[in-house]
């Protein structure tokens, strides 16, 4: 099986309740899928806030791209918010000359951001 | 790998998509590509790889460094000998989908490298080709 040779399964962390994913390697297709199944099905069991860290991501294409917009979808259907953190300016400019937009999901520059607008955006929906 | 040479990589499955990923970052990086080039054409490829698997049924990608008096580039060639592509036009236009994606395959590709063809035929399968040069900006207007 692929994923099993290839996916490396990312760790997701939990720090009160956020839940954090650093993807640090080469994803496969299996990886990301497998990923956007444990955050969502994480987030589902309580959780204010999802991270996706991808400061050590190098491509993301309209594959992953998908990915993280349906996980922002689920999680924001389960009242938490997703936030991808860290994309580099390389990744940013492409996409954006592909013509990809990343609708839904909130971007922050390094994790202390995100943790920062998940704190902010919890602050907004409590008024 | 050396001017003219050819390496061919099966893409049969995922983890051969990123296989083919690392080995187009590797030749950008040693044909002089810049950071933003070498994604440009390493998001391309992945692209292209994932169509020739999803909608080609598997393939094969032909990568080639490609030299020429103003510079260095990549080709990439991406075969299938799935059903082909009824309609091209179509199919590169933004949100055509058959798959799973966001239907911005074809068409994000093509945006991001200098030249672009595609030559299908329904029932006898698809070939795409794609090149980029390495610090093309600076040369050779868009």
């Amino acid at each position: 099986m692929s994923s099993e040779s290839g996916g490396e399964r990312i760790s997701v962390l939990r720090m009160g309740d956020v839940l954090i994913a650093a993807i640090q390697q080469e994803l496969t297709d299996q990886a990301a899928l497998a990923l956007q199944q444990d955050l969502t099905e994480m987030a589902a069991a309580g959780a204010r806030g999802v991270i996706i860290d991808i400061s050590g991501v190098e491509i993301v294409d309209s594959f992953l791209a998908r990915i993280l917009s349906e996980i922002a979808a689920a999680t924001s259907m389960l009242a938490g918010r997703t936030v991808v953190a860290g994309m580099r300016p390389s990744v940013a400019i492409t996409l954006v000359e592909m013509g990809l937009s990343l609708r839904g999901l909130h971007t922050a520059r390094s994790l202390e951001g995100a943790m920062t607008l998940l704190g902010n955006l919890r602050d907004q929906a409590g008024r | 790998m050396s001017p003219g040479d050819v390496t061919r990589l099966q893409i049969g499955n995922d983890v051969q998509i990123a296989g083919a990923r690392q080995a187009v970052r590797e030749a950008a990086v040693a044909a002089g590509f810049s950071l933003v080039e070498q994604t440009k054409i390493v998001t391309a490829a992945s692209e292209l790889a994932r169509n020739t698997l999803v909608h080609g049924g598997g393939g094969h990608m032909e990568l080639e460094v490609v030299t020429i008096s103003s510079g260095k580039g990549i080709r990439l060639t991406f075969v299938d000998s799935g059903p082909g592509i009824p309609d091209v036009d179509t199919a590169l236009s933004d949100g055509f989908t058959t798959g799973s994606g966001l239907g911005l395959g074809l068409g994000g590709a093509r945006r991001l490298v200098q030249e672009f063809s595609i030559d299908s035929t329904p029932g006898g399968g698809t070939t795409v080709t794609a090149v980029s040069w390495a610090r093309a900006g600076q040369r050779v207007p868009r």
